[in-house]
């Protein structure tokens, strides 16, 4: 699960989300859904969620101060589920 | 289309360009009759639409009385086309897109051609010949997203935001897209087939207030210093349409969507000093005279 925060602060409210399901039960989308599954990321980790990636914060690069683009408070997420065989 | 200039009144209202500038949309619902929705549905069943050349002035590229010329002959269309591109643009390129029954996934997030950093801006319009419920997989739509520098699908792992719009319209529904919005087209879960006509449409005149600008420089007149009382005031007005942040926005970062619309703004209105709530003013005070002793 990838949550995009609205600073880089982890208890952050989320704005963005993505979910990759490895299990295979399930098949998220884009578009799919109105509601975070989580209102921070705090919230996630509080559920069972584990950080495995937090962005890094680097200073923009000269003459790209005022630019914007990706989401830079890009949290990645996992947890571990039992699949029956 | 005609190069004649259209009828003001059909032109683009300011707080409707401030609409654009901010968010990179415009949405008309039920524009197209429902003759015309029929005629062009009946057109794209028949099979695949040809594909002019691009580079053509728009009056050129479809043969007259025909669906689609019909189309881009309405007043309506008309009056956005200029407002936005100006009289008789020219023809970038058109498509059909299709969405077949029950897909499984949806198109990833994407913005359309490449990373594009011009001020200078295509639009694209898109138009939903028959109604498109939630369940059919309509365009979803990251509104305020066309500044934001990226490269076509750069951005297909995002799935999901606050605020996006997954279009859901009645027949003849027609959006004006900024050309750098990021969109995708959603699962369609229905056993239809759904269809939307794009077309995407570049200037050939300086896109400088071309819209119905009668109340223009009535609004630009607040001090851009102490807008706030503008903003505040009861009726819809510039200022406070651009500086509604998006609900997706991160919190710095959607400061400076603010100064992208700021800079949009002035480029659209040739005002040199346009802003809100100071932000480039004070970035623009650079004093070079020396202080007098005292």
């Amino acid at each position: 699960m990838i949550l995009y925060l609205s600073n880089s602060a982890l208890d952050s409210d989320v704005r963005g989300w993505t979910i990759y399901d490895g299990t295979g039960q399930t098949y998220p989308t884009t578009g799919d859904s109105d509601t975070p599954p989580y209102p921070t990321g705090l919230a996630a980790m509080q559920d069972g969620w584990r950080v495995i990636q937090m962005p890094q914060l680097i200073p923009p690069d000269k003459d790209l101060e005022y630019t914007t683009s990706f989401f830079k408070f890009e949290y990645v997420f996992e947890k571990m589920v039992e699949v029956e065989p | 289309m005609t190069t004649a200039t259209v009828n003001p009144e059909l032109l683009l209202t300011t707080n409707q360009m401030a609409s654009f500038a901010a968010r990179g949309f415009l949405r008309f619902d039920n524009l197209v009759p429902d003759d015309l929705n029929q005629r062009v549905m009946d057109a794209f069943d028949a099979g695949p639409v040809a594909r002019p050349p691009a580079g053509l002035p728009l009056s050129e590229v479809y043969a007259p009385g025909s669906p689609l010329d019909d189309l881009m002959h309405l007043p309506e269309i008309q009056g956005i086309v200029q407002s936005l591109v100006g009289p008789d643009p020219q023809f970038d390129h058109h498509a059909v897109h299709i969405r077949q029954p029950n897909e499984g996934r949806a198109q990833g997030l994407h913005g359309d051609a490449i990373i594009d950093t011009r001020m200078h801006f295509d639009v694209q319009l898109m138009y939903f010949p028959h109604d498109t419920p939630l369940e059919m997989g309509g365009t979803l739509l990251l509104p305020g997203s066309q500044f934001r520098r990226i490269n076509e699908s750069d951005i297909a792992r995002y799935q999901n935001f606050v605020g996006q719009i997954p279009m859901v319209c009645e027949a003849g529904t027609v959006l004006a897209l900024h050309h750098g919005i990021w969109h995708c087209g959603r699962r369609n879960q229905t056993d239809r087939v759904r269809y939307m006509f794009k077309i995407r449409l570049n200037p050939r005149v300086r896109q400088h207030r071309l819209w119905n600008t009668d109340d223009l420089d009535n609004q630009m007149r607040a001090d851009p210093v102490t807008n706030l009382e503008a903003r505040n005031r009861m009726e819809e007005n510039i200022y406070a349409i651009l500086s509604r942040p998006e609900p997706w926005y991160e919190f710095p970062v959607g400061r400076l969507e603010i100064v992208n619309r700021i800079k949009f703004w002035r480029f659209l209105t040739g005002s040199n000093t346009f802003d809100l709530s100071y932000w480039l003013t004070r970035l623009e005070n650079e004093p070079e005279n020396l202080a007098s002793a005292a």
